[in-house]
C-alpha cells in the first residue's frame, strides 16, 4: 500500500472552473461565476460572497490572527476565515498556556534548549529553537505594548511567560481587525483553489449561519486549521479535526512527524477541561483507594493509560497545601469549573478521571515546512501553529503547551509575512482557478458520506489507549486496514449537501490524518518522545530521521535528515 | 454541556449565537435564542464568560445532560461564575501575592 512520493494530483478528478481571469478587486465586488458540483448545488450564485486578496488565512486561532496581522503589516490585502468564531475557537481560547518566553540572555536561551533536546528525542532542530525564542520574545513583548494585562511580579516586573486563553484571543481579534483583516466567521473552508500551474490560488468553503457558499481568490493561502483531536472534546479541540492537513495535502502539500500524533490529557471523568499541569500535586488510586503503582501525570501517564483500559482511576491533589491551591485557582480557573460545579474539594476528595485525546494538537506532527517563511512544498501554501510541523523545535515531544504557543505565534508571524509578500505578486495578473477539493465535495457516482458513522469507525481506531497511546505493528496494522478500507468505500461518494458539507469533510480529514498517522507511526520502528511501540520499546538511533508522508488514495511514507547539531546546542 | 438559557436573564443580544465555535445556538425572530444543536456542544465554557447578562449555564459533563433547572442554578448562585473566575468583570480579580504564585514554579 505504500507508494514512494506518489504525486495526488493524478488520483483526483479536478473539475474546472473554466476561465475565471480576475485581477486585484476590491472586496465588496461579486462576479457571478459557474462553480460546478457542491458549490453550485449548495446556493445561487447570486448569494455567494466572493472576494479577492493577496492572501487567505484558515484558521482564526493564534497562528492564524499572528499571520493575518503580519502579513497585513507587509501591505497585503488579507481575508482571515475560521469554521467557528476568531476569539473563541481552538484550543488556547478557552483555556490558558504557558508561553516558551525567554528574555535574551545567552545561559538562560542555552538553558531552555538544552531542557528540550533530550524530552523531544532529540529531533529538534537548534536553528529553529532559537529564532523561535527571539521571535517570540518579539511578539509577546507586542502583546504588552497592544495592552495585554500581564501581571506584575512585585518588584515592578510585569510576568510574560503565560497568557490567559480569552484576554488573549479577544486582544488578538481585535489587533486582527484594526489591521484591517476582513474576518469570515463561521465560514469552514471546504477545499482549495489552484491556478494552472498547480500553485494555490484561494479557498471555498461555506457560510453556515447563512447558509451559502463563499470564495476567495488568493495570491497565497496561509493553513492554520489546527492539528486534530478527533472530536475527543479535550477543551476546545471540537473544530479541531484536521480540516486544513486535508486541504493542503490535496494540492499535493508533504507532513512529517505524523507518529508524533499520540498526546492524551488528563480531565475529570465525563468531562472537558483538560488541564493536566496540577495532576503534578495528584496521587492517583484504584477504586479500592489503593495507590497505583508507577502513576504520575509526568512520567506515568501510560500506567495510568494502561489502568483505565480495564477500571477508574482516581486522582486527589493531596500534595498541594492551602497556599498551592490559592495559586492554582488564580492560575488556571478553568481547572476548577467543573469540580466545584459537581461538587468536589480536589484536595480534600478523590475523583475520577479520564485521558482524552489530543492528538496532533498537542502531539508535533503536521504539514511540512520547506523555508524559514514556513512554507509548504505547494508554492504559495504557508503553514502554521499546530497544523504545520513541530518537530523543528520539540523534536518528537511537546510537554505542556508553551512551546506550542511560542509556535503558534512565531510560524504565525513568518508564514504570514512571506505569504504577504509572495501574495501582491499576483495583483493584476489573470489566473485560471481550478477547485483541489476530492472526497465529499467532487461529484462521484456513490452515494453520499454519512458523516457520523465515518466519524465513529475512525474514532474507534484512534481514540483507544492500547492502539495510541501503546502502540504496536500488528494493531497498527489491523487498524490501517479498516482505515483504508474506510478511504476505498468513500472514494466516489457523491457530493455534500449544504446541511452536511462540514461534517462530511470534517470526517474525511479525520480519516485522512488518521492514515498519515498510523503509516508513519508503522514505519518507525522504535519508540521516541511520545511515540511508543510495545513491540519496539527502546529508542533506535539510526532512526533519527523526520518521517514524511503525504497522499490521498495511497498513503505513501518517506524520511528526510533531521540536523545532526549535538555539538551546536551543547555550545549554545 | 450547554444546558440552560435563562429566560429572565437573557435580552436576546445572541452573542452567543456569534460565538460558540461549534455553532450551538440558533437565533429566533424576536425572541432569545434556542439551543439547536446541543451534541455538538464542546464543553468550552465560551458562551459563558462572552455572555454579558450571566444567562448561560454550562454543565461540566461533556457526554451527558444532567437537567439542572434554572431554580436550582439560582439558588446555587452558579451563573456568571466562571465569568468572574477568570476576572471579566468589573475590578478584574485580586492576584495572590507574589510569594504564594510561586508555589506553581519549582514543582
Amino acid at each position: 500500500m505504500i507508494a514512494i512520493g506518489r504525486p495526488v494530483h493524478d488520483a483526483l478528478q479536478l473539475p474546472d472552473f473554466g476561465d475565471l481571469t480576475t485581477g486585484f478587486r476590491p472586496y465588496q465586488e461579486r462576479q457571478t461565476m459557474v462553480i460546478p458540483s457542491t458549490a453550485a448545488n449548495i446556493a445561487a450564485p447570486s448569494a455567494s460572497l466572493e472576494l479577492d486578496a493577496d492572501v487567505l488565512v484558515i484558521g482564526g486561532g493564534p497562528a492564524g490572527t499572528w499571520a493575518a496581522i503580519s502579513a497585513a503589516g507587509k501591505g497585503a490585502k488579507v481575508v482571515l476565515v475560521d469554521k467557528g468564531f476568531c476569539g473563541s475557537s481552538g484550543a488556547t481560547a478557552p483555556s490558558g498556556t504557558g508561553v516558551w518566553y525567554v528574555p535574551p540572555d545567552p545561559v538562560r536561551r542555552a538553558k531552555a534548549m538544552n531542557s528540550r533536546w533530550d524530552l523531544g528525542g532529540r529531533l529538534a532542530d537548534p536553528a529553529w529553537m532559537r529564532r523561535t525564542l527571539d521571535r517570540t520574545y518579539e511578539n509577546v513583548n507586542h502583546l504588552a505594548e497592544w495592552g495585554y494585562p500581564f501581571s506584575d511580579d512585585g518588584n515592578g516586573r510585569s510576568i510574560r511567560t503565560s497568557l490567559d486563553g480569552p484576554d488573549y484571543m479577544r486582544l488578538m481579534r481585535k489587533r486582527t481587525k484594526s489591521a484591517g483583516v476582513k474576518i469570515l466567521d463561521h465560514s469552514p473552508a471546504l477545499e482549495l483553489l489552484r491556478d494552472e500551474t498547480g500553485a494555490v490560488a484561494g479557498a471555498t468553503g461555506i457560510r453556515r449561519q447563512k447558509g451559502d457558499p463563499w470564495l476567495v481568490r488568493a495570491g497565497a493561502v496561509v493553513i492554520a486549521t489546527g492539528g486534530c483531536a478527533f472530536l475527543s472534546k479535550a477543551l476546545g479541540c471540537n473544530v479541531l479535526t484536521g480540516d486544513g492537513l486535508l486541504l493542503a495535502a490535496e494540492l499535493g502539500a508533504e507532513l512529517s512527524g505524523m507518529e508524533f500524533s499520540s498526546a492524551y490529557a488528563m480531565a475529570l471523568e465525563g468531562g472537558s477541561v483538560t488541564k493536566t499541569r496540577f495532576y503534578e500535586w495528584a496521587t492517583f488510586t484504584f477504586e479500592d483507594g489503593s495507590p497505583i503503582p508507577g502513576a504520575a501525570s509526568k512520567g506515568g501517564r501510560s500506567v495510568i493509560a494502561k489502568a483505565l483500559a480495564t477500571q477508574r482511576v482516581f486522582a486527589q491533589l493531596d500534595k498541594a497545601d492551602a497556599e498551592t491551591e490559592q495559586a492554582m485557582r488564580y492560575a488556571q480557573p478553568n481547572f476548577f469549573v467543573p469540580l466545584d460545579r459537581v461538587g468536589i474539594d480536589p484536595f480534600k476528595q478523590r475523583f475520577p478521571v479520564t485521558l482524552l485525546l489530543e492528538g496532533t494538537v498537542r502531539g508535533t506532527g503536521g504539514l511540512r515546512i520547506v523555508d524559514n517563511g514556513c512554507a509548504t512544498t505547494v508554492p504559495g501554501l504557508y503553514a502554521a501553529g499546530d497544523a504545520a510541523t513541530r518537530e523543528l523545535i520539540c523534536g518528537a515531544f511537546t510537554g505542556g503547551g508553551s512551546h506550542n504557543a511560542a509556535w503558534a505565534m512565531s510560524s504565525g508571524f513568518w508564514a504570514g509575512s512571506s505569504a504577504g509578500d509572495y501574495g501582491q505578486q499576483y495583483r493584476g495578473r489573470n489566473r485560471r482557478y481550478v477547485r483541489a477539493g476530492g472526497v465529499g465535495i467532487a461529484d462521484g457516482s456513490g452515494r453520499a458520506i454519512d458523516a457520523a458513522a465515518l466519524t465513529r469507525s475512525v474514532q474507534d481506531e484512534v481514540h483507544p489507549y492500547d492502539r495510541n497511546y501503546q502502540r504496536n505493528g500488528e494493531k497498527l496494522e489491523d487498524s490501517l486496514g479498516r482505515l483504508d478500507g474506510l478511504w476505498s468505500g468513500i472514494r466516489t461518494a457523491q457530493a455534500a449537501s449544504l446541511g452536511e458539507a462540514q461534517r462530511t469533510r470534517e470526517g474525511v480529514a479525520m480519516l485522512a490524518t488518521s492514515r498519515w498517522m498510523y503509516r508513519s507511526a508503522l514505519s518507525r520502528t522504535e519508540s521516541r518522545g511520545m511515540h511508543k511501540r510495545e513491540d519496539f520499546p527502546k529508542k533506535d538511533d539510526a532512526q533519527l530521521h523526520y518521517t514524511t508522508t503525504g497522499g490521498l488514495d495511497e498513503v505513501w511514507i518517506g524520511r528526510e535528515r533531521a540536523p545532526s547539531p549535538e555539538l551546536e546546542v551543547l555550545a549554545a | 454541556m450547554i444546558e440552560v438559557i435563562s429566560e429572565d436573564r437573557c435580552t436576546g443580544c445572541n452573542i452567543c449565537v456569534n460565538v460558540c465555535p461549534t455553532n450551538v445556538f440558533d437565533t429566533v425572530q424576536g425572541g432569545i435564542p434556542v439551543i439547536a444543536r446541543q451534541d455538538d456542544c464542546q464543553t468550552c465554557f465560551m458562551c459563558e464568560v462572552y455572555c454579558p447578562d450571566d444567562a448561560l449555564y454550562v454543565a461540566p459533563q461533556a457526554t451527558q445532560v444532567t437537567g439542572v433547572t434554572v431554580a436550582e442554578l439560582e439558588r446555587q448562585d452558579l451563573f456568571g461564575s466562571y465569568r468572574k473566575s477568570i476576572g471579566w468583570v468589573r475590578g478584574g480579580r485580586p492576584r495572590p501575592t507574589p510569594e504564594i504564585m510561586s508555589r506553581l514554579d519549582h514543582h
